[in-house]
C-alpha cells in the first residue's frame, strides 16, 4: 500500500498547485493571478483585498515596485508581459477605501522596532495584526525613511501618508525623534539593553547603523552576526534586517536573491519606466523597496515564532523569490500587446485595467486534465486525487467515497505522456485496485461482469489450443483474443487461413491456434489471483505447443504478453500483414476504396509505433487517405474499454467516447474491436481495419453496431465449434441443459438486457430452474410468470411466458443482495 | 422495518406451486455482512418471495452501492 512518503513523492510530481511564475518571483509572493482574475471580473475591491493579503502598504508598493514578476510573466512569450504594478495601482485606485484591518486579539507581549523605514513598518504591521503590542522608535521626525526622497511624480506624499495610516489603526505606538542608544550617544537615548528589559523582542531596521550599537559583540569583519534565515542577531530576542543585509555575503541565499534584482536582468523595469504603458515603474535607488518589505516580513515571522517558542527555522525554504516548477503550455495562445494607459500619470482607468487584466492567461498546468475526460470529470487534478485515493485506502471504518474514482480510470497512460513530470495516474489507480482487492474492500460489483466474461473465454466454451492438424508442434500460433472473436468471428477464421498460407515456413512447421482471454480484465481489476491462474493455463498450452511465436490481433493482449510473459515471442498481426502482404479479399476490387478516414490508435499501442506504422501502411496499401486526429499515436485516447472504465462508470465512459468521436467529422478507422464497437454504439461510423480487408461493403459496416454481450459469448462459442469441426474434424461436447432453452426476445427487451448486463445464458438458467422446480409466481392480471434464480453471486429475475417449446421474455432485472427465503 | 409492497401488487401475484395468493411478510435482505428485515410479498405456504423491479432498481441498488463502499 502507498505509504505517506510515496504519497508525498507522487503529490510532489503534480505541479498544478505550484505558484505561477509571477508569484514565485515576487519577494513577498503577491497572488498576482488571483488579483488579476478579480480585475478580469471588474472586481477591483476583490483585487485590492487579495493584494492586501501580501502587501502591507499597497499604495506605496504599487507606485514604486520594480516588478521582478514581469520578467518571468508567461504572457511575455505572447505579446508582452502583463503590466502588473499598474494593475495593482488600479486596484488601489478603484478598489474603494480600505475597510477595517483585521487583527487578532491583543497579546500581552511587546515588541520594539528601532527604525521606521519600510522594513520596520512592515514588522510593525505584521506583528500588530498578530496581536502584539508594537512601539516604533524613529530617529527622524517621520516614519517612512527614504520613501520621502522619491519624486512626487512617482510616489505622491498623499499615498505615503494614506498607507501609513494603517499603523495608527492597528494601535502601533510611534516615538519620533527618538534615537536608540548608539556609540557616541549623549546618554539621553534609551540604550538597546534597556529596550530589551521592556520588550520581549526587538527589531533593528536601522540599515548599516546596526553595526554601531555598542551592545553587540562584532565578528571578525566588524559586523553584527545575523542569521541569514531567521535574521536573529547574536543577542537573544534581537533581530535585524534591512538594506544592509543585502550587501553581506551570506554564502548564497541572499546574494542570489539580490542578483535577481540587478538592472540588467530586469530590462522592463529600467528607470525610464515602461515605454508602452507610460506608467513610471521604478528607479535604481528603489530597487530594494520590495526587499525591505520582504526583510520585515521574514523578521516578523521569526519574532512571532520566537515569542510563541516554536522553531524559527522549520519550513522556511520558499521565503523570498524562487523559480516555480509550474508548467504552463503556451501553445495556441495568440500574441497580444500591452494595453496603454491614456493618462500615464494617473495610471489605468477602470476599463483599461480590465482590458489589460484580460490578457492574463491565468497560468496553470492542467495538461493531463485538458486531455482526459476522467480527470476532468472529478473536477480536480492529480494532486487532489492522490490525496483522496490515499485516504480511501487508509479508511478503517466509514464510507470509501473514492472507490469509483479509483475504478473509473482507463489506465491508458495519456496523463503520464502529457505530464511535464511523467506522473501517470493509471499506475496509481491500478496499484490501488490491487490494494483494495487485498484489503477485501473492492466493491464486488465493480468488475464482476468483465471477470465472468474472462472466465467464459477461458472455459471450455471458447478456450482452445491446437497445433495445425497433423503437426506435433507450432512455430507460430495465432492468438486473436477474446474480443475480436466476439465482434467478428468470421475474420478470425479468415486470418487463421491467411497466416497458415503466408507465414514463413508455416506450412512445414505449422501455425497453431490459441483461443482464450489474455487476462487483461483481471490485471485491470487488480485481481492478481485470477490473472496468475489464467497465466498458468496459458503457459501450459504454450509449452505443449512447443513454445510458438504468438501473432496477436489485439493490442491489449500485446501489452499483457509484453509486460508479463517476457519469454514469449510476440508479433503484432498488423506487422505481419504489413510484411507479408494483404490477404486475398474484396479489397482488391479496383476503385472500391479511395476514401478518407480518420485513424484512431488503440491506447494500448501508445508506445508501439511499429504497430501504428504497420496499420497506416496497410491502410495506405488499401488505397485510403488517412487523417490524423489531434491526439494520436503516443498521445492517443482510450475508447473507455481500457481499465474497465466502461463497466465501473458507464456515464463517464459515454462522455469519453463522445469526446473522442467528436474530434473529426470523417469516418474513423481503427485496429481494435472494442474501440470500433464502442464508437459505433455512440453513433460514430467506424471501421475496423479488417472490415476493409475482408468486409464486402465497408460503407455499411461502418454503421453496423457490434454484437450485444450475449451475442459476444455466442459468437465465441460458435467460432470454437466451427473451427474445431472444419479444421480439426472434432465435435464439441454437448452443451448444458439450460443452453437448449429457446427464447424469443423482442429487440427493445434485448436492448434493456444489454444495458442491464444480463445475458441470455442467465435468463436460460432462471427459466430452467423455475420450470424444473415450479418455483415461480403467476401474475393473474397478465398471465406471465416471474421467477428468480442466483447462479453464483447475482440474483436474476425473469418475466416470461411459455410459447410452445420456447419462452417469450418480457423483462429481466438483477441484484446482488441476498434474499432470506424459505419458511412461511 | 421498511415495507416495500405496492398496493396494486396485493391481489396480483400467486405462488404457482402452492396455488395461493402472496401475502405481506417479513423477509431478511442481506449483503456483505449487513442484514435488513423488510416487509415484502411472499407465499404464506412455501415462502417464495416477490421483489418488484422498482425496488431492485431503486432502493436496493442504492443500498448495495452504499454497502460496497463501506
Amino acid at each position: 500500500m502507498m505509504n505517506q512518503n510515496e504519497l508525498r513523492e507522487l503529490e510532489n510530481r503534480c505541479i498544478q498547485e505550484h505558484s505561477p511564475p509571477c508569484t514565485a518571483a515576487c519577494p513577498i509572493h503577491v497572488d498576482v493571478r488571483g488579483m488579476i482574475a478579480a480585475i478580469q471580473q471588474g472586481d477591483f475591491a476583490g483585487g485590492l483585498k487579495i493584494l492586501r493579503k501580501s502587501v502591507p502598504f499597497p499604495g506605496i508598493i504599487s507606485h514604486i515596485c520594480d516588478q521582478p514578476c514581469q520578467v518571468v510573466c508567461k504572457r511575455g512569450e505572447a505579446g508582452a508581459a502583463i503590466a502588473i504594478a499598474p494593475l495593482e495601482k488600479a486596484c488601489v485606485n478603484w478598489g474603494g477605501a480600505a475597510g477595517a484591518i483585521s487583527a487578532l486579539p491583543q497579546k500581552p507581549k511587546r515588541v520594539a522596532i528601532v527604525g521606521g523605514g519600510l522594513s520596520g513598518m512592515t514588522v510593525a504591521y505584521d506583528l500588530a495584526r498578530k496581536g502584539y503590542q508594537i512601539a516604533i522608535y524613529e530617529a527622524n521626525s517621520h516614519l517612512g525613511g527614504r520613501l520621502w526622497e522619491i519624486s512626487q511624480d512617482r510616489l505622491p506624499w498623499s499615498v505615503i501618508l494614506q498607507d501609513m495610516g494603517v499603523l495608527d489603526k492597528l494601535g502601533v505606538e510611534v516615538f519620533l525623534d527618538t534615537s536608540v542608544g548608539k556609540v557616541g550617544s549623549n546618554g539621553r537615548c534609551p540604550p538597546l539593553v534597556l529596550l530589551g528589559e521592556h520588550y520581549e523582542a526587538v527589531y533593528l531596521g536601522t540599515g548599516t547603523d546596526v553595526n554601531e550599537f555598542y551592545d553587540f559583540p562584532l565578528d571578525a569583519q566588524g559586523q553584527v552576526p545575523i542569521d541569514p534565515i531567521t535574521y536573529m542577531t547574536s543577542q537573544d530576542g534581537i533581530f535585524a534586517g534591512g538594506s544592509f543585509l543585502h550587501a553581506r555575503d551570506f554564502g548564497g541565499s541572499i546574494a542570489q536573491l539580490v542578483s535577481q534584482f540587478a538592472p540588467q536582468q530586469n530590462p522592463q523595469a529600467l528607470p525610464d519606466g515602461d515605454q508602452q504603458t507610460g506608467v513610471a515603474l521604478s528607479q535604481p535607488v528603489w530597487r530594494s523597496a520590495l526587499l525591505s518589505v520582504m526583510d520585515g516580513r521574514r523578521a516578523a515571522t521569526s519574532i512571532d515564532r520566537y515569542l510563541q517558542k516554536v522553531s524559527l527555522t522549520a519550513s522556511r525554504s520558499n521565503e523570498g523569490p524562487y523559480t516555480t516548477r509550474l508548467y504552463t503550455n503556451m501553445q495556441g495562445i495568440p500574441a497580444l500587446p500591452q494595453v496603454p494607459a491614456v493618462d500615464p500619470l494617473q495610471g489605468y482607468a477602470e476599463g483599461e485595467a480590465i482590458q489589460e487584466a484580460q490578457r492574463c492567461i491565468q497560468c496553470e498546468c492542467m495538461e493531463c486534465v485538458k486531455v482526459c475526460e476522467y480527470l476532468k470529470h472529478y473536477r480536480g487534478y492529480p494532486k487532489k486525487y492522490l490525496r483522496e485515493i490515499y485516504n480511501n485506502l487508509s479508511i478503517v471504518m466509514g464510507t470509501r467515497h473514492s472507490n469509483k474514482l479509483v475504478n473509473s480510470c482507463s489506465l491508458c497512460g495519456l496523463c503520464g505522456e502529457v505530464c511535464p513530470e511523467d506522473l501517470d495516474m493509471g499506475i496509481v489507480c491500478k496499484e490501488s485496485r490491487q490494494v483494495m482487492v487485498g484489503q477485501k474492500r473492492m466493491p464486488p460489483s465493480a468488475h464482476d461482469f468483465a471477470l465472468r466474461d474472462m472466465a467464459f473465454s477461458n472455459s471450455d466454451k471458447f478456450a482452445l489450443a491446437r497445433n495445425q492438424p497433423g503437426a506435433q508442434a507450432s512455430l507460430y500460433a495465432f492468438f486473436p483474443g477474446c474480443q475480436l472473436s466476439a465482434s467478428s468471428p468470421e475474420y478470425v477464421q479468415a486470418l487463421y487461413a491467411y497466416l497458415g498460407l503466408q507465414l514463413p515456413e508455416a506450412q512445414a512447421k505449422g501455425v497453431g491456434l490459441i483461443l482464450r482471454c489474455c487476462g487483461a480484465p483481471a490485471d485491470w481489476a487488480g485481481r492478481a489471483d485470477l490473472f496468475q491462474a489464467a497465466q498458468a493455463e496459458f503457459l501450459a498450452e504454450f509449452e505443449m505447443m512447443g513454445r510458438p511465436k504468438l501473432v496477436l490481433a489485439c493490442s491489449s493482449c500485446y501489452q499483457v504478453f509484453k509486460n508479463y510473459f517476457p519469454d514469449v515471442d510476440i508479433l503484432s498481426l498488423w506487422e505481419v500483414i504489413d510484411q507479408l502482404g494483404l490477404p486475398a479479399g474484396p479489397q482488391h476490387r479496383a476503385g472500391a476504396a479511395r476514401a478518407s478516414l480518420a485513424i484512431h490508435d488503440p491506447c494500448s499501442t501508445r508506445y508501439e509505433s511499429h504497430i501504428q506504422d504497420s496499420a497506416r501502411n496497410i491502410l495506405h496499401r488499401l488505397g485510403y487517405e488517412l487523417c490524423e486526429l489531434p491526439l494520436s499515436r503516443e498521445k492517443t485516447e482510450c475508447c473507455s474499454y481500457g481499465g474497465l472504465m466502461w463497466l465501473a462508470n458507464p456515464e463517464l465512459a459515454a462522455q469519453t467516447v463522445q469526446r473522442r468521436i467528436a474530434e473529426n467529422p470523417l469516418d474513423y478507422v481503427t485496429y481494435c474491436a472494442m474501440c470500433r464497437d464502442f464508437f459505433v454504439r455512440q453513433g460514430k461510423p467506424t471501421l475496423h481495419l479488417l472490415d476493409l480487408i475482408f468486409g464486402a461493403d465497408p460503407q455499411s459496416l461502418a454503421h453496423q453496431p457490434g454484437p450485444g454481450y450475449s451475442l459476444r459469448h455466442e459468437n465465441r462459442a460458435r467460432l470454437k465449434r466451427k473451427l474445431l469441426k472444419e479444421i480439426w474434424g472434432e465435435d464439441m461436447d454437448a452443451s448444458k441443459s439450460y443452453e437448449n432453452i429457446r427464447l424469443f426476445i423482442a429487440p427493445q427487451v434485448q436492448k434493456l438486457l444489454d444495458e442491464r448486463l444480463i445475458l441470455i445464458e442467465d435468463i436460460q438458467q432462471v427459466i430452467e430452474y423455475a420450470e424444473r422446480s415450479g418455483k415461480k409466481l403467476l401474475n393473474k392480471k397478465t398471465g406471465r410468470f416471474l421467477a428468480h434464480y442466483k447462479p453464483v453471486a447475482v440474483t436474476y429475475w425473469v418475466e416470461y411466458v411459455p410459447q410452445g417449446e420456447a419462452y417469450e421474455v418480457f423483462n429481466a432485472y438483477s441484484h446482488r443482495m441476498e434474499i432470506g427465503e424459505g419458511g412461511a | 422495518m421498511s415495507e416495500y409492497v405496492n398496493p396494486g401488487d396485493l391481489n396480483t401475484w400467486e405462488c404457482v406451486n402452492c396455488g395461493v395468493p402472496l401475502v405481506i411478510g417479513k423477509i431478511q435482505i442481506a449483503y456483505l455482512g449487513s442484514a435488513y428485515p423488510v416487509d415484502l410479498l411472499k407465499c404464506p405456504s412455501c415462502g417464495l418471495v416477490f421483489i418488484p423491479e422498482e425496488l431492485v432498481l431503486g432502493k436496493m441498488a442504492e443500498v448495495e452501492k452504499a454497502l460496497e463502499d463501506k
